[in-house]
């Protein structure tokens, strides 16, 4: 009997223990209730894939078709091991992804390292038909950024900027300057969509934009071509006078998402041309540094025996580094000391001057990135003209601000710093060198334009102990095809850069490609930086891109990004982040009219529309919200109308609102523009429009 | 009357015997005790599994029935049924969900009782969730077979797709979906519920028989 009674308790716990056993098995596939989570689904396939890989030892028939194979399609060892480096099977997903300016495109490139597989492309300063941006949605986002009353419809994306928590890339969000316009884009990284752009009311171009503080308190927007604050107009007479450089501090709420007008500032600076800017970072944190161009306040040719820009631009030989103490801006702007110009304030530059924010030193003329190392301790100067990169110590900076070690200053009564106070040293690289990244070893990379290749070299200060090399020295040279422009590493540009990975942005493909026309496509090669400091850098993948102008890029390691598969709650609105109150649920879809204005509430889903039949009036003001009801990752909708230049992207539960006037009288298919099912044909309806000739009494009610 | 429910509730333990084999009444309502908790814990876990496996799914779709409740990709396979015309998971067993915790808690109550009952009436009392396990899989294969059998015809592909039932348990195949269904831990635990219920049963027979016996032996001397 005692025995008996310890034993059913026994046996109840095994069956519970089964039981649990079982569903916890079943359990670890289910995804989590609501919205499915593709990092946790990701991080198991991986596992799956780990677990069932077994190490492959080629068998010599293996080997003899292999080599049959190299030798048939004429490739060296060395290729097949480049292919070996970034090839991805079917399934398998790239370790980083590229976030890359689409240069006139208005858009950004999303690419995948080490496949260079171009995923995605964001629609920001340009309509985009497949995203439906500027077809019916984002026309609040675009508007934004017009010129006044002026529609500006591209942009010249320049400079991507990933946000970051203590210097490193958070992978929450992505800058974008647009340089012909002087605008500003906000994306957001978990569904990949523009939320806002700003335009800079006080200039017109830009170059050093977007580069964001470690914390992204605020993303600097370097201005480019000088014009009087406000872009008014001046004669070129009074260059000096009225034409002024300036630089943006944009203040960024990351609560929002969003850039906060309101709290953002600009800077008075000389008609130098800045160019390129960067933000300091840990020993640096605090400062952004810019470079400048036009030192020599060269107007052009506007006459006969003046020389052109090309030839004025560079006759002194140094122009000046920027050296802006943003925090003690910022104390300024906010101690109210801003003057305002078209409604947004400015520091002016004798404030600037007398409140300590701004010095320059002298840096090789013409030069053209400014690149701050991981430590934060070296400025980078690339000379483009000058064989050198000139490397400058914000130790020596701040000593020699401290102890007025100032040799002059400029026509403009700003500080210029000397030049031997504060320069760390100079390492000649090459011809054209242009921009720099760094790796995990103390190595930094310059590309050389006119050299066509990129530079790897040593760094000094702490990185000495780290690649056991002499400092501050070129390492090897590697070519690129051709004309190399940015280069982009891994993380290249925060505190803790990767290594792995560096790609050459070349703005010349010449013969690397097939000749599509006179056109041809940019040329983007991956290289991989991993060999040791004495051994080449072998070029690994040449991807052509066939849009726009790219010029800068980020590479982040892709498991930091948390995008959405689909949106969070079925009717979420992008631009709001939240329920649309006039998102619709299956079985409420209306249409209400309101004198000539008609709302039509509507649900999609695989594979109809609901209703599938409008009827209005010509002239009638015509508002569709539209819900995509799918909850399935990748059961995107569109919805297009011939004939009206409506084309939407119903991604799986967003929200969607398209406004017209149905000024065109006749009978319009309107039907889903994304191959979404078998039935995918047969989701259309009819959009007819009663023509308003029409006698009152036979005007059609809507249903 | 009061000797009908004297019969039913049957004969009560005597102190002194109480005393001397404490264990012996004890065992019966101790795993009694357990199967109720067992049952009453199953609530809060699922019964029921159904994965479907297609090309373009390649995380499968999940269906999860609680006693009370559906989870899951429900509305994805929901919007899959409607080509075939099959009405949506939510209308099925939705009386048996509305009721299910309430039949639960009253399957409890009953085991509660059984425990005062010292005859064989308690087995009637227990039925209930003894059987439950069975009847839910029972119900489970109704509704399964009710919502094959009734397609809309005027659903896209109802001429492709015949009537069909999918397997309560195990695999089956539905156009280019190849279903598996599997019992859940709750379903277990009501499982383990019964069966400890079965065992108490026992030893709640060995403890009151002789009870009975005795009762009635008495009964027998005292008329003869």
């Amino acid at each position: 009997m005692n025995r008996k009674r310890s034993t059913y308790p026994a046996v109840a716990a095994v069956l519970v223990a089964a039981g649990l056993a079982t569903d916890i098995g079943v359990h670890s596939l289910v995804p989590a209730a609501g919205a499915s989570q593709p990092e946790d689904k990701e991080v198991r396939r991986k596992k799956r894939r780990e677990q069932e890989f077994k190490p492959v030892e080629l068998s010599p028939n293996q080997v003899a078709d292999l080599q049959k194979l190299i030798n048939d399609r004429q490739l060296t060892p060395d290729d097949l091991v480049a292919a070996a480096k970034t090839y991805l099977p079917s399934g398998r997903k790239d370790d980083y992804l590229v976030f890359a300016s689409g240069g006139h495109s208005g858009q950004v490139f999303v690419i995948g390292v080490p496949s260079m597989r171009l995923l995605r492309t964001i629609a920001v300063f340009t309509p985009e038909p497949w995203q439906g941006y500027g077809y019916g949605t984002g026309e609040e986002v675009l508007k934004a950024g017009d010129f006044g009353d002026k529609e500006l419809r591209w942009g010249d994306t320049h400079h991507p900027g990933l946000s970051e928590t203590g210097g490193e890339y958070d992978g929450e969000f992505l800058f974008i300057g647009d340089k012909a316009n002087a605008r500003l884009a906000v994306i957001d990284l978990r569904d990949f969509e523009t939320k806002q752009i700003v335009r800079n009311p006080l200039i017109i171009s830009d170059h050093g934009c977007a580069f964001v503080t470690p914390n992204t308190d605020y993303v600097f927007e370097g201005g480019q071509y000088a014009v009087p604050l406000g872009v008014g107009y001046a004669n070129i007479e009074e260059y000096k006078e009225k034409y002024r450089g300036m630089v943006t501090a944009w203040k960024f709420d990351r609560a929002k998402g969003r850039i906060d007008v309101g709290q953002s500032f600009g800077l008075e600076l000389p008609p130098y041309w800045q160019d390129l800017f960067d933000s300091g970072k840990v020993a640096s944190d605090g400062f952004v540094f810019g470079n400048s161009i036009n030192t020599e306040l060269a107007v052009g040719k506007t006459g006969e025996k003046e020389a052109n820009f090309e030839a004025s631009t560079t006759t002194r030989d140094m122009d000046y580094l920027h050296i802006i103490n943003w925090k003690k801006a910022e104390e300024v702007f906010k101690a109210g000391k801003a003057t305002k110009i078209e409604g947004f304030p400015v520091i002016t530059l004798q404030t600037a001057v007398s409140e300590g924010i701004l010095f320059f030193a002298p840096e090789p003329k013409s030069p053209h990135g400014v690149d701050v190392t991981p430590d934060g301790k070296f400025i980078v100067v690339a000379g483009k003209l000058d064989p050198h990169v000139t490397v400058y110590s914000i130790d020596k900076i701040k000593q020699a601000i401290a102890q007025k070690k100032i040799s002059t200053s400029d026509p403009y009564g700003v500080p210029v710093l000397e030049f031997d106070a504060v320069k760390e040293a100079q390492v000649e690289l090459g011809l054209g060198p242009l921009h720099t990244q760094f790796d995990d070893k103390g190595f930094a990379y310059t590309s050389l334009f006119l050299d066509s290749a990129v530079a790897r070299w040593s760094l000094g200060g702490d990185y000495a102990s780290k690649h056991g090399v002499q400092p501050w020295k070129l390492m090897s040279k590697t070519s690129v095809q051709y004309n190399v422009g940015h280069i982009v590493s891994a993380e290249g540009d925060t505190v803790s850069p990767d290594g792995m990975y560096l790609i050459a942005m070349n703005k010349w493909s010449i013969d690397r490609f097939f000749q599509t026309g006179p056109l041809l496509p940019q040329n983007f090669q991956l290289m991989d930086i991993t060999p040791a400091a004495d051994r080449p850098l072998p070029v690994i993948y040449d991807s052509p891109i066939g849009v726009g102008e790219p010029h800068y890029a980020q590479m982040i390691k892709a498991d930091k990004l948390k995008p959405w598969a689909v949106y969070p709650k079925v009717g979420w609105n992008p631009h709001t982040g939240m329920i649309d109150p006039n998102s619709t649920k299956a079985g409420e879809e209306k249409v209400v009219r309101n004198g000539n204005k008609v709302d039509v509430y509507m649900t999609v889903v695989r594979s109809h529309f609901t209703p599938e039949h409008l009827e209005v009036r010509e002239g009638d003001e015509v508002t569709l919200h539209l819900t995509n009801l799918e909850t399935t990752p990748d059961a995107t909708h569109g919805f297009c109308i011939g004939g009206y230049n409506i084309n939407l992207s119903l991604e799986p539960s967003e929200y969607c609102k398209v406004s017209f006037t149905a000024d065109k009288a006749g009978t319009f298919p309107y039907y889903c523009t994304e191959f979404c099912s078998a039935l995918h044909l047969e989701m259309v309806g009819y959009f007819r429009v009663a023509p308003a000739t029409k006698s009152a009494a036979a005007e059609p009610a809507s249903k | 009357m009061q000797g009908i429910l004297q019969s039913i509730l049957g004969p009560r333990v005597p102190a002194q015997e109480l005393e001397s084999h404490r264990g012996r009444y004890v065992v019966p309502n101790l795993i009694l005790s357990l199967a109720r908790v067992l049952l009453l814990v199953s609530i809060f876990f699922p019964y029921w599994h159904m994965e479907l496996q297609a090309p373009q799914y390649p995380d499968g779709l999940y269906l999860t029935a609680h006693v009370n409740y559906l989870s899951g990709d429900v509305d994805e396979i929901d919007g899959l049924n409607h080509y075939i015309g099959m009405r949506k998971l939510e209308d099925a067993a939705s009386l048996e969900r509305a009721t299910a915790v309430w039949m639960i808690l009253a399957m409890t109550l009953l085991m509660e009782g059984a425990a005062a009952v010292h005859s064989p009436w308690a087995l009637v009392l227990v039925l209930p969730a003894v059987l439950f396990p069975a009847g839910f899989i029972a119900d489970l294969q109704f509704w399964l077979a009710s919502h094959g059998h009734n397609l809309d015809p005027k659903a896209p592909l109802s001429s492709s797709v015949k009537p069909f039932v999918p397997p309560a348990l195990g695999t089956g195949v539905i156009g280019q979906f190849k279903t598996i269904a599997t019992l859940g831990s709750g379903w277990w635990l009501s499982l383990g519920g019964s069966v400890l219920t079965l065992v108490a049963l026992i030893f709640h027979r060995r403890a009151y028989k002789p009870l009975r016996d005795s009762a009635r032996q008495e009964v027998a001397t005292c008329a003869a």
